[in-house]
């Protein structure tokens, strides 16, 4: 289980996070929405420990995650990024396998082309990009390819950041039932940021809004369009008018 | 008063600033005797710092020692001393021209190239997804691209000195008029060992200093395309500066051996 507990960021004078408390269950799909600039990927990233809370616990199977060793700790997380965060200067296969290539995970060469092969197979795509490079790649492939990297190692914990950004709607529900798939095949715990409401209906067993940098709701994904928080109402139905601020 | 609180707040900024770079050059070194070690990432490294590099090293060295040549020539002319061409081109090309051109070539090619990438690599989150994959920025990207400029500039300053002796001699013998047996007998006789020790050593201190500014900057950069513009500027002003300050010290020290 993943537990934020009184969590507190700030950048200068802007507060990002003001005292998050959040819970994810074991096995269990949990998407953050939330407006642009709420702080949903630096909840993500202090987690993985990429940004440091001033404030605040974060513990994974009771875990303090300041007090573990990184390697052992960051080898059961993979990550989907926002724009797909791709090595440039890497094939395909070897950005997929990269954590199988290197460090505590290592396997031979062979070994881990055929992982990676088999992996971008299972995001639908074919084995002849293997060999390609990210840059020859469309937006939506770039995102596969950071998808079968992120399950590349079977990993007991996936954060998506945003994974269906820039994408066609068509592109878009490719990804959201890959993850879909992913989460219940592999069964792993999910965290998945996101304010495409086509994507929380999709990944999301559970979910909890972030705004003016606390959890302002969270409950089953079932409960969420009867939810009486205004904000939440404001949020899932795109309105215009409502407590949220169209200026922030 | 407001004038001291101005250079007390600018004093504070440089000492900061002194003391980040400090911090990431230690770090740097803690690294490189340190495990895991990418031997792929040495290899492009040692590539494209070294290797690349030679041609621009090499057509800066050869237009460099041919000028020198003509300006000794004439120079020396003012006074009847048009036969020391071959010393002070050997002298000039090793203990200064050589290693200070090659370091600045390198800090213009290498240093913004450096600053430009991890800037573009932080600014797209690839840095992030290195941390995420359990890799220690400093040590897949930092510390290969230092170790492989602070092994490959002496050996590029080096063949600079040469190809810039060897530019001095082309003009020297066939525009000037030298004896061409001669002219290479000169220049091995006057050169000593302390002048191609220090230039080599030179050569160490500026690699480092320019693979070491290209890291700090990229690694610090700012948001956006602008923050990438602005870290590779960065890069290149810090390290022309530094390596010619550490030129200086470099060879005053070298002096009062």
């Amino acid at each position: 289980m993943i537990k934020l507990d009184n969590v507190h960021k700030s950048f200068g004078n802007n507060h990002v996070l003001r005292g998050v408390n959040l819970e994810v269950k074991e096995g269990t799909s949990t998407v953050i929405i939330g407006g642009s600039g709420t702080g949903k990927s630096i909840c993500i990233k202090t987690i993985l420990g990429l940004v440091i809370p001033e404030k605040g616990t974060i513990t994974v199977d009771g875990i303090d995650v300041t007090k573990t060793n990184r390697d052992i700790f960051l080898a059961r997380f993979g990550m989907l990024f926002q724009g797909g965060a791709l090595f440039d200067s890497l094939p395909v296969w070897q950005n997929v396998a990269f954590r199988l290539l290197r460090g505590g995970l290592a396997k031979p060469k062979d070994e881990a082309r055929a992982i990676a092969i088999e992996k971008l197979r299972r995001v639908g795509l074919t084995p002849d990009v293997a060999d390609r490079f990210p840059a020859e790649l469309s937006g939506g492939m770039q995102k596969r390819v950071g998808l079968a990297r992120a399950i590349a190692a079977d990993p007991k914990i996936i954060f998506f950041d945003e994974p269906t950004t820039g994408l066609d709607p068509i592109m878009a529900g490719i990804i959201n039932d890959l993850i879909r798939e992913i989460v219940t095949e592999m069964g792993a715990t999910t965290m998945t940021i996101t304010h495409d409401m086509t994507s929380v209906r999709t990944i999301a067993d559970h979910v909890a809004m972030l705004h003016g940098g606390k959890i302002r709701w969270a409950g089953p994904v079932s409960d969420m369009d009867t939810a009486s928080d205004p904000y939440v109402d404001q949020f899932i139905h795109g309105r215009a008018k409502g407590p949220i601020a169209s200026v922030r | 008063m407001k004038f001291l609180a101005a250079i007390g707040r600018t004093t504070l900024i440089i000492l900061a600033a002194i003391g980040r770079v400090s911090l990431f050059a230690w770090t740097t070194l803690t690294h490189l005797l340190r495990t895991p070690f990418y031997p792929r990432e040495m290899g492009f490294a040692l590539l494209n710092i070294g290797w690349l590099s030679l041609p621009v090293v090499g057509l800066t060295a050869i237009f460099t020692g041919g000028a020198l040549a003509l300006q000794i020539y004439s120079g020396g002319a003012r006074f009847n001393a048009e036969a020391v061409v071959p010393q002070i081109v050997a002298i000039g090309m090793v203990r200064e021209l050589g290693p200070v051109l090659v370091g600045l070539m390198i800090a213009a090619r290498v240093t913004s190239s450096i600053a430009a990438e991890i800037a573009t690599m932080k600014v797209t989150e690839q840095i992030d997804a290195l941390v995420t994959l359990s890799t220690h920025p400093m040590k897949y990207l930092t510390v290969p691209r230092v170790l492989a400029a602070t092994v490959t500039v002496p050996l590029l300053v080096g063949i600079g000195d040469i190809i810039g002796i060897f530019g001095g001699y082309a003009v020297a013998t066939g525009t000037l008029g030298f004896n061409k047996a001669a002219y290479v007998q000169n220049t091995i006789d006057f050169l000593q060992l302390r002048d191609v020790v220090s230039s080599l050593t030179k050569g160490a201190f500026f690699g480092f200093i320019a693979a070491l500014m290209g890291c700090y900057f990229g690694m610090n950069s700012g948001r956006g395309a602008q923050g990438v513009g602005r870290a590779t500027k960065g890069s290149v002003e810090a390290a022309a500066v530094l390596i010619l300050a550490a030129n200086f010290v470099l060879t005053g020290v070298f002096f009062s051996l």
